[in-house]
């Protein structure tokens, strides 16, 4: 059993985006305070930190959750993942990335690291889906800018291209 | 905003989580999913002494059949039972119903008995759990129980569980029969301002769920033979229903939502 007394700062160790990470928490801290300003990853935004915007949403143990719905010291010996994980070597923006540049899926920008993840998750699991589908995820995510429709089209554009470079790859081709 | 101070424990083993709330009860709060919990945490609607994590119990993992029923360990997320291959063939209305919980995201965290705990009347899982003669196993120090849905689900947010009771599952019978639900809500994944379900419990027969519309799950038998006759049982149970007035809708709203989507729903469920 583990248990923390309320002023106590224990370490937490996780493993952020690939590397191992650690600081130490209090019980209240919310995983979403603990990523930005203990651990300086401040891609994860913090909007409404009661569930309902979507902008902290992080891949806990690589399923999307809301990081201000979860305690800094639950994730403590797991793995998070956060928009800084997606781009790769030299910052080139993954197929997702690269799709909502194309699409202006994006203005500000704000409520974007959370909607990547979400996707980055449920393409995972579901790499053909429906507009409709894509819709009933991008409902857990609130955008002020868009009007939602570039990003959902930025989806669908980034399952095509992901469904092509897997086929060049069972061809043999260079992907 | 950030919740007030609390002590956190996390239980290794549903003895230990038992011992903890034996000793704290009332001042301690049983955290699983979060997704309701940790958002009244943040916005200081809750307040507890103590914070009691269940989420990491191996033994409130399981997804099993026994004795005749469906029956998920208070560990069991959302999702998970969605997922779970054998759901739809078992048990149609869950499988209609678990979509239009939350959201994915949400969904990933908030579990199936966690929603049972809350008992917020707009839920589709304690209306699920009505539906379908579910049960509610309440384990403490003291021994075991298990309560009927209508035993549990006493009013809005009331349930019968006991300040030292742990809920470890719930139970919802098998149910093959033809089914069919669907919910009003500002945005899907939102709480609904009401919910219809219904479930063809023999011929002719429907059960009729409403959620939303009363301060706890509304269930009513029906007899569907003719169109008159299951016109005149809407109306009659749209007339029982007490519904309440917030920022969504008012009574009279709901019961009109509720007289409007049943006969849909009905005919959805009879195809």
């Amino acid at each position: 059993m583990k248990r923390i007394a309320q002023d106590e700062r224990v370490p937490v160790r996780l493993t952020l985006n690939g590397k191992p990470a650690s600081g130490t928490a209090e019980p209240r801290m919310l995983l979403s305070d603990f990523l930005r300003s203990t651990l300086g990853a401040t891609g994860t935004h913090v909007g409404c930190e009661h569930g309902v915007c979507g902008c902290c949403t992080v891949l806990l143990d690589g399923v999307a959750v809301r990081s201000c719905l979860t305690l800094a010291v639950q994730a403590d010996s797991r793995t998070v993942d956060t928009v800084e994980s997606l781009a790769g070597d030299g910052g080139a923006l993954n197929a997702l990335q690269a799709a909502f540049k194309d699409r202006h899926a994006l203005q500000c920008g704000f409520c974007t690291p959370g909607i990547l993840i979400s996707f980055t998750d449920f393409l995972r699991r579901e790499p053909n889906p429906t507009r409709e589908q894509v819709t009933e995820v991008l409902g857990g995510h609130l955008c002020r800018c868009t009007g939602y429709v570039d990003i959902v089209e930025a989806v669908m554009d980034a399952v095509k291209i992901q469904a092509a470079s897997s086929e060049n790859l069972q061809a043999g081709e260079p992907s | 905003m950030k919740p007030r101070k609390f002590d956190y424990i996390r239980p290794d083993s549903v003895a230990e989580a038992l011992e903890v709330l034996a000793r704290y009860g009332e001042d301690a709060r049983v955290l699983a999913g979060g997704q309701t919990l940790m958002a009244m945490l943040n916005l200081r609607l809750v307040e507890t002494s103590v914070l009691v994590d269940i989420s990491r119990v191996k033994e409130l993992e399981d997804i099993r059949i026994t004795g005749g029923m469906l029956e998920v360990g208070a560990a069991v997320t959302q999702n998970r039972l969605l997922a779970w291959p054998e759901l739809s063939s078992r048990n149609p209305l869950l499988a209609k119903m678990l979509p239009w919980v939350g959201h994915f995201q949400t969904r990933n965290r908030g579990t199936v008995c966690g929603s049972i705990a809350h008992a917020d009347p707009s839920s589709e899982i304690p209306l699920a759990l009505a539906m379908l003669d579910g049960e509610v196993v309440l384990r403490s120090k003291r021994g075991t129980r298990t309560l009927k849905a209508a035993e549990f689900q006493l009013g809005m947010l009331t349930t019968a569980r006991q300040p030292d009771e742990l809920i470890v599952a719930a139970r919802f019978s098998i149910a093959n029969g033809a089914a069919a639900f669907h919910e009003i809500a500002r945005r899907h994944g939102d709480f609904a301002i009401v919910s219809v379900a219904a479930w063809a419990t023999g011929q002719s027969r429907m059960r009729l769920g409403v959620g939303g519309a009363d301060s706890r799950p509304f269930i009513r038998n029906i007899d569907v033979n003719d169109g008159a006759h299951m016109r005149d049982a809407v109306e009659n149970l749209v007339w029982q229903l007490e519904p309440y007035e917030d920022m969504h809708a008012s009574p009279r709203m709901r019961r009109d939502l509720v007289r409007n989507l049943a006969p849909k729903i009905i005919a959805e469920a009879l195809a």
